[in-house]
């Protein structure tokens, strides 16, 4: 880590612990983008574990903070709701012009079940078998056409390619524009005026642009005699979702677009940054590959690639000696869970062989539960085992470029350089 | 003290002594028979502790929890005999448990 790397990790502790409490808010893209919200939590767990911040630019909300708590509303769907009419999922959701898509996730029983059961064997263990080795043909390919002693920016060459190509053959979208699978995701979550998108008008008029071509999609797997094993022919297949109203199917189309991009994509590339920020542990894994699986789950949690997930209280309750009101804003912090220090041993620390790496809570818990966790792990797996028959070290050649986001937890760059192949 | 077989979807068996007051998720994780991962720890979060349980043992059991029945509903290869088995504690009366691992935990 260099020296301006620290100093502003000094600077940001500094200010976390100068506010008084209650002026704290973990909820701004630039503590996320600057990678300085880490002391901002630690002391939220410590001193305020269910946190309220009465004013933020999404408004009032409730930080959950601990892995223990984050659980219990997590599964508590029925005092905790994610429904899209009450503002989904996100923090953003429910704001006047950020009206949430109503989609599975952001659904309660019994329609978030149906429906989430409808799009499940896509990531079937069946299915899994199927992509592995199609998967790691991908990888194979992208890793062979890296170029060697040239610096070049490892999300774009390695993380968007594979798992952008992945999404492709679960939608059975055209192969050649894949690459708008990336873009719309991007768009998706993009904050106006951080880089990617300018006014929320430009981000209406590329997602109508999305939900045009989604549509033509939809019409043409209804209309075919054939039915397909992908995620647009299950849908426009299965009784339970072919008469979907068209704006609930673009919904379920932007889930499953940003679920199977954004989160693999920057766990891949974390994986990289991790293992550079802790060459002790890069060494572990390099002399002994069958630590990757490990190592997989350790990143998970090291990276949390969604940093949140949001309910609605549907009632008052009392919650670890708060009072939680119904129509509240509840927003429970998976960043900060991963690092809990009463759960986690040493949650700050990256460890490849780490005792009991599945212990954390960056896919959720209870009846959201990440759908694609398997197929997230089958990736990241397949990358690390093709990337040790190649290459001996990935270089990390300065500082990430990071997502102003308080959802997304990602990275627009890794500039990386391969010094030699084996 | 109890003995519970756990057989591996390859069919590998592993038999094991759980202490009475143990989950049968806990007798695999501590014993560290492969096939049951016990993501959420034991709290009826994930179903990634999924066994389908011997016929001989289903009526020793107690029924399953509304929760535990959510969360089945989304794991893949449900049978009739699925259970969570982070939710099956270990008593005399299930000595000689047997339960089977499904192909993988999800």
């Amino acid at each position: 880590m260099n020296i301006a790397v620290k100093a502003l990790e000094k600077d940001a502790r500094d200010a976390a612990y100068a506010l008084p409490l209650d002026k704290i808010n973990v909820a701004q893209g630039i503590l996320f983008q600057t990678d300085t919200m880490w002391p901002y939590f630690e002391r939220l767990r410590r001193e305020d574990p269910v946190h309220y911040c009465a004013d933020s630019e999404f408004g009032p909300y409730w930080s959950i903070t601990k892995y223990n708590d984050i659980m219990a509303v997590d599964t508590n769907h029925q005092v905790f709701s994610s429904d899209f009419s009450l503002g989904g999922i996100t923090i953003g959701g429910g704001a006047a012009n950020q009206e949430p898509l109503p989609m599975f996730i952001a659904m309660d029983p019994p329609r978030h079940d149906i429906q989430r059961k409808v799009v499940t064997p896509v990531v079937s263990p069946a299915n899994l078998q199927y992509l592995g080795p199609i998967i790691r043909e991908r990888a194979g390919k992208i890793l062979d056409s890296l170029p060697i002693g040239e610096t070049f920016d490892w999300v774009d060459k390695v993380s968007i390619e594979l798992t952008t190509m992945t999404l492709a053959t679960l939608f059975d979208f055209p192969f050649e524009e894949r690459r708008k699978l990336t873009y719309w995701s991007d768009v998706v979550t993009a904050v106006p005026g951080h880089g990617l998108i300018d006014t929320l008008e430009q981000k209406m008029a590329v997602l109508h642009e999305y939900h045009a071509y989604f549509t033509g999609l939809w019409n043409e797997r209804v209309n075919a005699t054939e039915v397909k094993g992908d995620l647009i022919s299950m849908l426009a297949h299965n009784p339970a979702t072919r008469n979907m109203e068209p704006r609930e199917y673009f919904g379920n189309v932007v889930l499953l677009t940003v679920g199977g991009n954004d989160t693999t994509r920057n766990t891949i590339t974390g994986s990289v940054l991790a293992l550079n920020q802790n060459p002790d542990q890069y060494k572990k894994l390099r002399e002994n590959p069958d630590l990757i699986a490990s190592m997989v789950s350790e990143t998970i949690r090291w990276q949390t690639p969604l940093a949140h997930m949001r309910r609605t209280a549907t009632e008052d309750i009392e919650f670890q000696g708060k009072t939680i009101r119904k129509g509240d804003k509840v927003v429970m912090w998976y960043v900060s869970g991963n690092r809990d220090e009463t759960v986690i041993e040493r949650p700050n620390d990256y460890i490849v062989d780490r005792e009991n790496p599945r212990r954390h809570i960056s896919f959720g818990f209870g009846i959201h539960r990440c759908v694609g966790n398997r197929l997230a792990e089958l990736q990241l797996q397949i990358i690390w085992e093709e990337i040790f028959k190649r290459f001996p070290v990935i270089e990390q050649v300065g500082e990430p470029q990071r997502v102003y986001s308080t959802f997304v937890k990602g990275y627009e760059r890794l500039d990386v350089v391969i010094p030699k192949r084996l | 003290m109890p003995k519970i077989k756990y057989i591996e979807h390859n069919g590998k068996e592993h038999e094991v002594e759980v202490p009475e007051g143990y989950s049968v998720m806990e007798g695999a994780v501590k014993n560290l028979i492969p096939g049951i991962d016990a993501d959420c720890g034991g709290a009826c979060a994930c179903a990634t502790c999924h066994v389908f349980v011997d016929a001989a043992f289903a009526a020793k059991i107690p029924p399953k929890t509304d929760m535990e029945e959510t969360m089945l509903d989304f794991a893949p290869e449900i049978q009739p005999n699925s259970r969570l088995s982070c939710q099956i504690k270990v008593t005399k009366e299930l000595d000689g448990l047997i339960v089977r691992m499904p192909h993988s935990q999800h």
